[in-house]
């Protein structure tokens, strides 16, 4: 045999394990049932668990994240974006004559009470930003614009908290700290990590809602905005250099820090991240345990063909084939479900990310898992007693 | 065809050591349908595993056509199964998932031969064994006898020299059994093919040239002809 003849034998070889494979899968379709539903339970949990946990790593930084901001002024120590103290506006001025710098804007982000309709108070987050140059603003407006806010007492509220404040449409009067104001327009989708709300408001309006706490001259945070071309991280330094009592970072950096606050040093994060590994653990073993019983339902089958002359090579790739082919299938029904359980959840408390990144990683692993389950019983199969085979 | 010399196959090692079969000698000619008989647990399953390369010896030789066997690479011996070997199984060890005609047609791949050749060839082998009516069936829809006669098909598919069969009528009824060993004397007698036969149904010795005993991994000696007669009787 020539090797293109040998190359010929080694392909209509392989595509008939393949086909074995598939056939071996659908023969049993009970088992089949059982084997899917054992991954696509471990691949959903999975994706539900670490979905969660992105949401809240992405909640907890969001109104960092698409601040629009190349870098951020605030007091020193503070352990996150909701944690900022005041700061003078002189620094704003500072922070002006360093080269590179285009904008530096105030921001505030400061808990105030909301008094609903029954009476009882509820604690929102309001950020009052620069109407005029928008850095820090909302996103996703779906009733009303920018211009609304210019109003005098006009705030923005997200759709997902109508109901937690109150709010039925636009134009309905409130009550932030004492004050009187109007709901000019609704954002959809800004989730709050915390229990408050995030409410947008014009700079101006913001300072009065947040009250005593800050006096006129004062904001929590300063966005920068550095000119075209400039190195960001050279700004960052010469504004850190011109600033030495206050503390520089840049957009990445204090979307970092804040995330790392409310994911890792509260309990919450950390028991998402925890129930995301767990779920990777008990999927990896539902996974492993479904393929393994799987393969060695056929183990006898495999013997056979040993005996009538295939190599291991060939009984490995109907193996790998079986845990390939089910892997898919449960990757597809998993996939589903876990879409139609994240779009259910965008509009509660506990939104579920399901990211491109999160799902062909799922792809991955749920390849990995189930190749990993057949190298198990792939050493399994090569070590079949060989004298099986001729047992009735 | 196989030529067997002082034989040794243990299982395990030390004190924990099993002699299976202890300095057997064989010879096995073309053409020939050889009975191995002994009681349970006498060697003659390693015996055909040996023979068959499934099973490598632990000493001694056999030789397959001329082809030392005992020492060849692990990796070698599958391409010797596959050229020279076809086996029969007590349990058929047929593919449920397969129809009949998928059955041999997978032995056929094995041996390269894919497409509409594999199917012609296929469906010429199972009409061989009279079931022709049958190549849509899957093993589960089929009697014992039918299952078995497939694996005389799937076992002849690669067209090997040597035929190894482990009780292949030990559960077949008297009629099927009859049958499946009219097919395999019918093997050796019209292909010139070897056959070899482990076996503890006495019905059926009358088909065999030669009937050898094994006893605690030996051979005890060659049955009679005379003998054969009265056991077939």
């Amino acid at each position: 045999m020539n090797s293109v003849q040998i190359v010929i034998v080694c392909y209509k070889v392989y595509n008939v394990m393949i086909a074995l494979a598939w056939k071996n899968l659908i023969h049993d379709r009970v088992r089949l049932a059982v084997t899917l539903v054992g991954i696509v339970f471990a691949l959903v949990l999975i994706l539900v668990q670490f979905g969660l946990f992105l949401s809240f790593m992405d909640t907890s930084s969001n109104v960092v994240a698409r601040s629009g901001a190349d870098l951020w002024i605030t007091a020193p120590r503070i352990p996150h974006v909701n944690g900022g103290s005041p700061l003078r506006e002189s620094y704003r001025w500072q922070a002006l004559q360093v080269k590179g710098v285009a904008r530096v804007d105030r921001y505030n982000l400061a808990w105030v009470p909301w008094k609903l309709p029954s009476g009882a108070i509820e604690s929102v987050s309001i950020a009052g930003f620069d109407l005029d140059h928008p850095m820090g603003g909302p996103w996703n407006i779906v009733q009303g614009n920018l211009d609304d806010l210019r109003s005098e007492d006009t705030v923005m509220v997200d759709e997902l908290y109508k109901q937690k404040l109150g709010v039925t449409r636009i134009g309905q009067i409130v009550e932030i700290s004492n004050r009187r104001a109007r709901v000019a327009g609704f954002t959809r989708g800004i989730h709050s990590f915390t229990t408050a709300p995030y409410v947008f408001s014009s700079f101006k309006n913001a300072q009065n809602y947040a009250g005593a706490a800050m006096s006129e001259d004062q904001s929590t945070f300063m966005l920068v905005k550095a000119e075209t071309g400039a190195d960001v991280g050279q700004v960052k330094a010469a504004l850190q250099r011109k600033l030495p009592n206050l503390a520089v970072f840049t957009n990445e950096e204090m979307r970092a820090k804040t995330q790392s606050y409310w994911v890792f040093q509260t309990g919450a994060g950390v028991t998402t991240l925890l129930g995301a590994l767990l779920g990777l653990i008990v999927g990896v073993v539902v996974v492993a345990q479904t393929i393994y019983a799987a393969t060695m339902d056929h183990i006898r089958e495999f013997g056979t063909l040993k005996a009538m002359g295939a190599a291991n090579a060939r009984i490995y790739e109907v193996i790998l084939a079986q845990a390939a082919i089910s892997a898919v299938m449960g990757y597809v029904m998993a996939i589903v479900i876990a879409w139609l359980v994240s779009r259910g959840s965008q509009d509660g408390n506990a939104p579920i990310a399901l990211p491109p990144e999160l799902a062909i990683g799922a792809l991955g692993l749920a390849l990995a898992m189930c190749a990993g389950a057949a190298v198990i019983s792939i050493r399994k199969a090569t070590r079949i007693d060989p004298a099986m085979v001729f047992r009735g | 065809m196989i030529e067997i010399r002082d034989l040794h196959k243990t299982y395990g090692k030390g004190q924990a050591a099993v002699s299976a079969l202890s300095g057997v000698d064989l010879h096995v000619s073309a053409g020939e349908v050889l009975m191995l008989m002994g009681p349970s647990g006498s060697g003659k399953t390693t015996l055909l595993s040996v023979m068959g390369c499934i099973l490598q010896a632990s000493s001694g030789s056999v030789k397959v056509d001329g082809l030392e066997v005992v020492g060849l690479a692990e990796s070698k011996l599958p391409r010797v199964r596959l050229k020279h070997f076809g086996f029969i199984f007590q349990g058929f060890n047929l593919f449920p998932a397969l129809t009949a005609r998928e059955n041999v047609e997978l032995a056929l791949k094995l041996k390269g031969v894919g497409g509409a050749g594999a199917r012609k060839r296929a469906a010429a082998l199972l009409e061989q064994v009279g079931l022709a009516d049958k190549l849509k069936a899957y093993p589960a829809d089929l009697s014992g006898g039918q299952k078995q006669r497939i694996a005389i098909a799937r076992a002849l598919a690669g067209d090997p020299p040597i035929i190894l069969a482990d009780e292949p009528t030990a559960a077949l009824d008297s009629h099927s059994g009859q049958k499946v060993m009219e097919m395999l004397a019918g093997l050796a007698r019209e292909d010139g093919r070897t056959v070899v036969v482990v076996t503890h149904d006495n019905r059926v010795l009358h088909y065999a040239s030669r009937i050898v005993h094994i006893a605690d991994g030996r051979v005890v000696k060659p049955v009679a002809e005379e003998a054969k007669k009265e056991m077939a009787a």
